[in-house]
């Protein structure tokens, strides 16, 4: 098999397995799992930017994802008057506090020569500034979650539509990306990896905690959607029409025709993100960027700015992923922090990338597709086997109700076998970087 | 003056003691990553996932054991299984060291495929945990529950506060006090600890000076395994144990790893307990300590807590953040990464 040939192979593959599960089980289940396929890809691209282009170890993505999340409450959600009445202009004073303490450290930083004296300036300008924070954020956030706290308790958001909502979340997503690149590109490999993890993790806590901000583990759930509704769908009689002229029930019918909308919006933005990839990866930027990837030094040596292009890249790709999350966010019409976890948002994107070819946006688009396919139908798969494998106990016996109960997490086993296979036997990914000379 | 004594009493039962046992276990923890850093140069991912992996196995003998009414009371019947759980937790790391990691280390990969290598070590026995005993909250303690009772404390003598010490608190502190004493005498004066030293130091040298690297590399399996399991029995013997509590303690122990000085064993000790501590101090509410030693005047209307308890996790990143801006190789010199 030529190299050429790897990439529209393994797509057909894939898109046979996708046939498979729409004939066989449904296509409105084959649907859903396309639409998360498509987010998936695209969470896939942003890690591939940082990873397979510049080689940045970034263990961060769940918090990229949650913050695209969040920035789609916050954009489509209708502002709470009461709320911001409440506390919304002492919120914004300690927003104010907030900048105006980090420019006073880095003032300080900047100002006073390094040694003991500016150690302590900068510790009694933080204690300064925490104190005056507390004093307006903790009666501000007190007030907004009393606000209703069963139904709102938070400040709302912008009330604009949600398909703006994406691209503001890549935004938001670029805005900490820069941040942490600022503290954290500095450290080799495994550093950042544990850097990012913890980074993650904090903005992770915030979300869950800053009940004023968007609820935390409340949650915030009936978002506005791009795509009408089935309901409405359904009482249109036009559409229940067409739906039997072309032999559908008119449920199913306005089920499908929902996700396929998803689908289309999803498909649009992972064209368009494909494209720039593409463009950015065969400019002269991208070259440099992989001779950067290659030998840091010698690139270094040509004059090239590492550490810029590393900011930029990091920036990206965490803007794309920030994107995929508030369109996540977006199909699942709630924003939910709690069920934010790393290994499904983070350490699954990764075995996306590694599975799929890091370097190689195809790669990654095709590992988005076919590692989220197994992570959803290993499922079904694994309570099988394991039926399967006990069939010879009783069926009251405890420890095959046990088992059964735990198949499920099987798909977490089933993913370290295949990036361990992967990065044994095929550590190039399916589809690999291919060698330019 | 009493005051005071109360004051003292109350910090001690809310942050010393707590602080001192949470601190201990991630000491362990973070020995095995930082063992496992100096011998085969990467940072483990699967560090958190194989405490579970050994305090499952724990549970699961403990439970049987209970079952057919074996036990050491007053003592936990954990630390009879414990052994079994070790062994489990060494066969593991040396299967997966066997199976895994052997090939990158012979190929002579760069550190980042181990750390990638290892991810997928974590996705595996993350599932397998998970698939054994649950995703769910496990309880395995018995035996007796406390050393001083804050009762009995109160009526001898005489103070408002009361002072408590949990017995899996005592026991946690008196175990990591011994298995410290045992790994630094093993490190600093038997032969293979030597060699592990010097195979951390300069492999090239130590390969000339006759240092068997897979001898040295079994050795480090066998004591990362053990510490690990060790201190995830612990752990689940003074909270509980959650494989994705487990989980999540990586963020603290790479933390305590790095502030110390990662391969740097005193580092890891100091570093856990450092790290436990700045927990456990931002997040405690202080008021009724301030109550007891300012005058009445000036009395606390707040909490007078830092930050709440939710961003323990935080905590312990800002620090390693700050550390390794400031300092990368850690408050003991360790290695830059």
């Amino acid at each position: 098999m030529t190299s050429s040939m790897r990439g529209p192979i393994c797509f057909a593959i894939m898109a046979a397995l996708l046939m498979i599960v729409g004939f066989g089980q449904s296509w409105s289940v084959a649907l859903s799992i396309i639409n998360l396929c498509l987010i998936s890809s695209i969470m896939a691209l942003g890690l591939n930017m940082q990873w397979g282009y510049a080689g940045l170890f970034n263990v961060g993505v769940m918090g990229f994802a949650a913050l695209g999340g969040v920035a789609a409450v916050l954009v489509s959600m209708p502002p709470i008057q009461e709320a911001w009445t409440a506390g919304g202009w002492d919120m914004l004073w300690t927003l104010a506090m907030l900048i105006g303490t980090v420019l006073a450290v880095l003032g300080v930083r900047r100002l006073v020569p390094s040694g003991g004296l500016r150690i302590i300036l900068t510790l009694v300008v933080l204690l300064c500034g925490y104190g005056l924070i507390r004093v307006f954020f903790d009666p501000a956030a007190d007030a907004i979650e009393d606000v209703n706290p069963a139904k709102t308790g938070y400040l709302g958001g912008l009330g604009l539509p949600i398909l703006l909502a994406w691209p503001v979340g890549g935004l938001v997503a670029a805005g900490a990306a820069w941040l942490i690149a600022k503290i954290a590109l500095g450290l080799r490999a495994d550093y950042l990896a544990i850097a990012t993890l913890g980074i993650a993790e904090i903005i992770l806590a915030v979300l869950k905690n800053e009940d004023w901000l968007a609820r935390g583990v409340k949650n915030v759930s009936g978002l506005e959607r791009p795509v009408p509704y089935e309901v409405e769908l359904q009482a249109s009689a036009q559409f229940e029409s067409r739906a039997h002229a072309i032999g559908m029930e008119t449920v199913e019918a306005s089920t499908i025709l929902v996700k396929l909308c998803y689908a289309g919006l999803f498909l649009a933005v992972l064209v368009v993100i494909m494209v720039l990839a593409q463009k950015a990866l065969h400019s002269p930027w991208g070259r440099m960027m992989r001779a950067i990837r290659d030998n840091e030094v010698s690139a270094e040596a040509m004059g090239k700015n590492v550490t810029r292009r590393h900011l930029e890249i990091f920036v990206i790709g965490g803007a794309v992923m920030g994107v995929a999350g508030a369109m996540l966010t977006t199909l699942d019409g709630q924003f939910t922090p709690g069920t934010y976890q790393p290994l499904r948002f983070t350490f699954l994107i990764w075995v996306m990338v590694i599975v799929g070819g890091s370097g190689n946006n195809w790669g990654a688009v095709l590992g988005g597709f076919f590692i989220w396919f197994i992570w959803i139908e290993a499922e079904p798969a694994g309570l099988w086997l394991m039926d399967f494998i006990t069939s010879g106990l009783s069926p009251e016996s405890a420890l095959r109700a046990h088992l059964l109960q735990g198949a499920a997490y099987m798909r977490l086993c089933v993913m370290g076998l295949i990036l361990l296979l992967a990065l044994r036997f095929a550590p190039r990914g399916l589809i690999p970087e291919p060698v330019r000379r | 003056m009493e005051g005071l004594i109360n004051a003292i009493v109350l910090f001690s039962n809310f942050v010393l003691i707590p602080g001192m046992a949470y601190g201990s276990q991630l000491a362990l923890g973070a020995l095995g990553v930082t063992l496992i850093y100096s011998i085969l140069r990467f940072a483990n991912f699967a560090h958190g996932d194989l405490m579970a992996f050994g305090t499952m196995f724990v549970i699961l003998i403990t439970w049987w054991l209970q079952s057919i009414g074996v036990g050491i009371d007053p003592l936990p019947t954990a630390l009879l299984a414990l052994p079994f759980g070790m062994a489990a937790a060494i066969a593991i790391s040396l299967l997966s060291d066997r199976f895994v990691y052997r090939f990158y280390r012979r190929n002579k990969s760069p550190a980042v495929i181990f750390v990638i290598v290892s991810i997928g070590v974590m996705f595996l026995m993350n599932g397998l945990v998970r698939v054994i005993i649950g995703p769910n909250d496990r309880e395995f303690g018995d035996g007796a529950r406390f050393l001083i009772k804050a009762r009995e404390f109160k009526e001898a003598t005489g103070l408002n506060e009361g002072l408590a010490l949990k017995l899996s608190q005592g026991l946690t502190i008196a175990v990591t006090f011994v298995v410290v004493i045992a790994l630094f005498w093993f490190l600093q004066k038997s032969r293979t600890g030597k060699a592990m030293r010097a195979y951390s130091d300069n492999e090239d040298l130590a390969l000339l000076s006759g240092v068997s690297p897979d001898r040295v590399v079994i050795v480090a399996w066998v004591i990362a395994g053990s510490l690990a399991t060790i201190a995830g029995t612990l752990y689940g013997l003074d909270k509980s144990f959650k494989p994705f509590t487990y989980f999540q303690l990586l963020l603290p122990i790479f933390a305590a790893a790095i502030v110390g000085g990662i391969g740097h064993p005193v580092g890891a000790v100091v570093g856990g307990y450092v790290i436990a501590f700045s927990e456990v101090t931002v997040t405690y509410a202080y008021k009724k300590f301030l109550i007891y030693i300012v005058p009445e005047s000036w009395e606390p209307e707040s909490l007078v807590q830092l930050l709440s308890t939710e961003y323990k996790f935080a905590v312990s990143f800002v620090i390693l953040v700050v550390v390794l801006l400031v300092r990368p190789t850690g408050i003991f010199k360790g290695k830059v990464l």
